[in-house]
């Protein structure tokens, strides 16, 4: 596991979040193990765990005890929902400060948007 | 530093002098139950020493080791529970791999012999041979087979993993992690190789100089420092408000170190003209250790010595 971007624990729960984003872990279907997650990444199976709890905390994954955690329904919408609102913070604010060191003016931005689409 | 309630071992205001030579220091820390605690420091800074306190080797010049709920020396109840895999381990000559193992079968209450077979299969260790002439990075894998099918509910891995190959110690780190997931107990590794275990720790305690440099959650630890790169100017201006551990600069630019008094995000960073990432364990390691030797403690002495001392006393 890198230590590339903050906590472990809240990269395991990004990672997780990735997934379910993304369509790869479907919702009402069961999340990795702390124990799984610890061997994969080679982390403590607390940190493991610490990242799987705040994803219950934040109504991402539900427990079934007994059985394990699972993806909430309705999870990728909340998450898609947050992650647009941090959009602006994250990718806009970044781009906008390179941008005005650089002299690009936002119409000459927004231009290089358009041409970015066009050549998609 | 802080009492923690049911740790599995507390130290507490313990020194251990050898002749002039002060190893520990009022040394004051306990160990959680069912945690991986990290034992970092520089050689000669008494992890060696404190390991043996612990596994009631030694007896403290002062203060008092409580381990499971008792003084671990000639404790046989405790001493049962604890397995220390020491650095160097010796074994007696006529000794094959086999036997070093069914001895340690009969010491340990909580052996597990099919994980100590599967660990002799993974590490190809020839079971007939003597473990006396085995190369050195077999008699670790000796040590480490024994120290994780002990399953003892305190062990304590000093350096294990001399002589291993970056395969070897691959698969020493993934097996411990497997076992202590399953069989959660109290696990204090002492290492140089800090990035290879940063990811296993749930603590971290730093010595140095026999003293505690630093004592804390492994995340915590993560999230209290950074390494800040920008104009040299703005980042000085940063040491205004949180603790500058080093700061290196470079053609107007600098790079420092950063124990950070508040957590600052991005974008905090942002208006100040700076970047951020996430200080490396093992970089802070060595920043924490500089930084204290750079500024000693005023009844501190440094000790010639002491960088070879743990040698001189093995």
């Amino acid at each position: 596991m890198n230590e590339d971007s903050g906590p472990i624990f809240r990269q395991i729960a990004a990672q997780i979040e990735n997934a379910i984003v993304d369509g790869s872990l479907d919702e009402e279907s069961q999340a990795p193990s702390s124990n799984e997650l610890s061997a994969f990444h080679r982390i403590n199976p607390a940190t493991a765990a610490k990242g799987l709890n705040q994803l219950v905390a934040d109504g991402v994954l539900y427990k079934r005890r007994g059985v394990g955690m699972f993806v909430t329904t309705g999870a990728r919408e909340q998450l898609l929902k947050r992650r647009r609102s941090e959009f602006a913070d994250q990718y806009v604010r970044p781009l906008m400060t390179e941008a005005q060191k650089l002299g690009i003016s936002t119409r000459e931005l927004a231009t290089m948007i358009d041409r970015w689409e066009d050549e998609r | 530093m802080n009492a923690i309630p049911d740790a599995a071992a507390t130290v507490t205001d313990v020194t251990m002098r050898y002749r002039e030579h002060t190893a520990l220091d009022g040394v004051t820390t306990s160990f959680a139950t069912d945690g991986i605690t990290g034992l970092l420091g520089r050689n000669g800074a008494g992890k060696t020493t404190l390991m043996q306190l612990l596994t009631g080797h030694r007896v403290p010049t002062r203060g008092r080791v409580q381990v499971l709920g008792a003084d671990p020396y000639e404790n046989d109840a405790v001493l049962q529970r604890i397995c220390f895999v020491k650095e160097g381990q010796r074994y007696p000559d006529h000794f094959r791999v086999r036997d070093a193992l069914s001895a340690a079968a009969t010491l340990f209450p909580s052996w597990d012999e099919e994980l100590a077979r599967s660990l002799v299969a993974d590490f190809e260790l020839p079971a007939r041979r003597q473990v006396n002439k085995l190369s050195r990075g077999m008699v670790s894998a000796v040590g480490i087979t024994i120290g994780l099918a002990s399953r003892a509910p305190v062990t304590l891995f000093d350096e294990p993993y001399l002589g291993l190959d970056a395969v070897a110690r691959q698969l020493f780190y993934d097996r411990l992690i497997a076992d202590y997931a399953e069989n959660p107990r109290t696990i204090v590794l002492s290492t140089h190789l800090i990035e290879e275990i940063s990811g296993l720790l749930e603590h971290v305690l730093l010595i140095d100089a026999g003293r505690v440099l630093l004592d804390s959650d492994a995340e915590d630890l993560r999230a209290s420092a950074m390494t800040v790169t920008g104009r040299a100017d703005r980042v000085a201006a940063l040491g205004r408000e949180h603790e500058m551990l080093s700061t290196e600069t470079l053609a107007g630019s600098s790079r420092a170190v950063v124990r950070l008094s508040r957590p600052l995000d991005d974008g905090d960073l942002e208006a100040r003209g700076l970047t951020g990432e996430p200080t490396p364990l093992q970089q802070l390691v060595i920043t924490l250790s500089r930084h204290t030797a750079a500024a000693p403690a005023p009844d501190r002495a440094p000790d010639p010595r002491s960088a070879d001392f743990e040698e001189v006393t093995r």
